[in-house]
């Protein structure tokens, strides 16, 4: 069978994203050794749109459910489209990106199918018959390595950045349009609109987070980091402290109850480094702590951490990237 | 309304956690438990559309004695009723199971709307919630910041967060809405809050009261095992620059281009 693994994509403005294509080569990472191979399903409108063609995915088959009613997500059109697809093809594993469509999917999705669902999992490991799947827990304080039994399949949501996206012109995927039966009436959440407060790419997404705690001193500062944020092509987030202080929105607040990212850069302004915020950013591959108290926890996990003042810091930063 | 929260007990988020080796799990003697912060947010939603709209709050909890404590804190903050499903058999039960479990209980109790933590800050599943929309074939709104429900209570508008921003949607009733942080601001117990929680009553459901049959749930039952827990991999000594801060900042850049390539 070539779709023991089935990879559902997820796309923004006509584009599909980077935690699919990681989805995809982690899936082919262990495709082999399960004698199986990758299908990609995506679901929209008008997918011919799309301009990173996802038959150049180095999926090996390509399901496009295409229809009006999938033009926006709705947890109902995709079980809807998804559930026969299932039950006919019986793949043994579903990957989706840990995103806030994947989280909203994958769980009504298994318990749909009523089987084991694994979320945010960070890693993925072939031992003698068994697959061992390691994802962040408490925060990610911890890891938890577990293996799923029962039923198949198993719905898994992959942390973004966790896996490498792999190549993505490889081959020439065939592309199956499976027939899509939806009518409103299926469809019991209407969506009123979206609001996006968020320009370009989110938390969990971004290669390069620059972040403000309480040694901001105060909202206005957050401007600041805005400004290198946009030098450096990155996104701003915050400390709860900073969350608390009603200084930045809560959708911008790194930590156990916040956002959990690990992006290729985080810096870090005026945190001192709470166990909270420490637990949603530890994983990221590259730490810089700016901090005027050379005591701060921050330090200890800081890559490079500068002692000082980041009212200096941070605008020569400006002024040496601009150069 | 009849309006159903769900809650959950967790370590406390402040704590060091340590591995109990033999049981794959964290070591439990003398923790701290409270409510998880996301199920206090639904437990406020809950008091507040019964502030606006009349009917009643009862909250739901899964798992040993100790819980308790999390369920008459929630009744001290204004819930009418307290539900506790206890049993041993419960015991170890993984999410779909437990919210098997809860779809009894809450089909027992009748309900408009279910709200619950749009996750637990302990292992994170994000599953019973959702789960338990599915079994009871109810629409599922996830990881919202706001709700408003019609006049006429069978509706309700909800703002949900999604990767881009912020998405409205309007659901029939019933159903059920996972809430994310930032919705409201928990109100503390009162004093006379707290008098009048002693005297509430718990109702305690067992297997037996909800119909489960021990094989349907607990360690047995789970379509997940756990084989190990670790810490994560300890970060490499970073390396702190002191002195003038242009000139560290020159070389900070210099070191994140050069040597750390992520610039």
């Amino acid at each position: 069978m070539d779709s023991g693994i089935c990879v559902i994509a997820e796309h923004k403005s006509n584009s599909i994203t980077d935690g699919t294509f990681e989805a995809i080569s982690a899936g082919r990472s262990i495709a082999k050794q399960l004698n199986t191979g990758v299908a990609l399903l995506v679901l929209g409108n008008g997918l011919s749109a799309l301009s990173n063609t996802p038959s150049h995915s180095s999926a090996d088959t390509v399901y496009l459910f295409d229809n009006p009613l999938l033009a926006q997500y709705t947890s109902d059109a995709y079980i809807r489209c998804l559930e026969p697809f299932i039950k006919q093809q019986k793949p043994s594993i579903l990957f989706i990106p840990s995103t806030c469509l994947g989280r909203d999917l994958a769980p009504k999705l298994a318990a749909r199918l009523k089987t084991a669902y694994m979320s945010d999992v960070s890693g993925i490991e072939i031992s003698g018959r068994e697959i061992l799947l390691s994802r962040p827990v408490y925060g990610g304080r911890l890891v938890s390595t577990v293996t799923c039994i029962g039923e198949k399949p198993w719905v898994i949501t992959l942390r973004p950045r966790a896996f490498e996206k792999g190549d993505t012109d490889s081959k020439n995927a065939k592309t199956e349009n499976p027939a899509v039966n939806l009518s409103p009436e299926h469809i019991r959440t209407v969506i009123k609109g979206i609001e996006q407060t968020q320009k370009g790419l989110g938390l969990t997404e971004a290669d390069i987070i620059i972040s403000g705690g309480r040694g901001m001193k105060g909202p206005e500062n957050f401007k600041m980091l805005e400004n290198l944020a946009k030098i450096l092509g990155g996104v701003v987030g915050a400390s709860g402290a900073a969350v608390d202080a009603g200084w930045m929105p809560h959708s911008a607040q790194v930590g156990q109850t916040g956002k959990v990212v690990s992006p290729k850069l985080y810096i870090a302004c005026g945190i001192s480094g709470a166990p909270q915020h420490l637990a949603g950013m530890s994983t990221s591959k590259c730490i810089v702590a700016i901090n005027k108290d050379p005591d701060a926890p921050i330090f200890q996990w800081a890559d490079y951490g500068i002692v000082g003042d980041l009212f200096e810091v941070v605008p020569t930063l400006m002024e040496e990237l601009k150069r | 309304m009849k309006i159903i929260a769900l809650i959950k007990q967790v370590p406390d988020t402040s704590i060091v956690l340590k591995i109990n080796a033999e049981t794959k799990d964290i070591q439990y003697q003398d923790i701290p438990w409270v409510i998880n912060p996301y199920d206090e947010y639904a437990v406020e939603e809950g008091l507040q559309i019964k502030e606006k709209l009349g009917g009643s709050v009862t909250v739901i909890s899964m798992g040993p004695d100790r819980v308790k404590d999390i369920i008459r804190n929630s009744l001290a903050m204004g819930a009418d009723q307290g539900v506790h499903a206890r049993d041993t058999v419960f015991d170890n039960s993984d999410a779909y199971s437990t919210a098997s479990i809860l779809s009894r209980a809450v089909g027992l109790l009748g309900f408009d709307i279910i709200i619950c933590g749009k996750q637990g800050v302990d292992e994170g599943w994000g599953e019973v919630g959702p789960a338990l929309a599915e079994i009871l074939d109810i629409p599922a709104v996830s990881s919202i910041l706001k709700l408003e429900i019609s006049a006429d209570k069978k509706s309700a508008t909800a703002t949900r967060e999604v990767d881009e921003g912020l998405e409205t949607v309007v659901v029939p009733l019933p159903a059920l809405f996972t809430v994310q942080q930032g919705i409201n601001k928990p109100r503390y117990a009162s004093l006379p809050g707290i008098m009048k929680a002693k005297k509430k009553e718990i109702k305690v459901f067992n297997a037996a009261a909800l119909s489960v049959s021990p094989d349907e749930v607990g360690k047995s039952a789970s379509r997940i095992h756990m084989q190990k827990l670790s810490y994560p991999p300890a970060r490499k000594k970073g390396r702190i620059l002191e002195g003038d801060a242009k000139a560290v900042t020159k070389e900070l850049l210099n070191l994140l281009r050069s040597e750390a390539k992520v610039i």
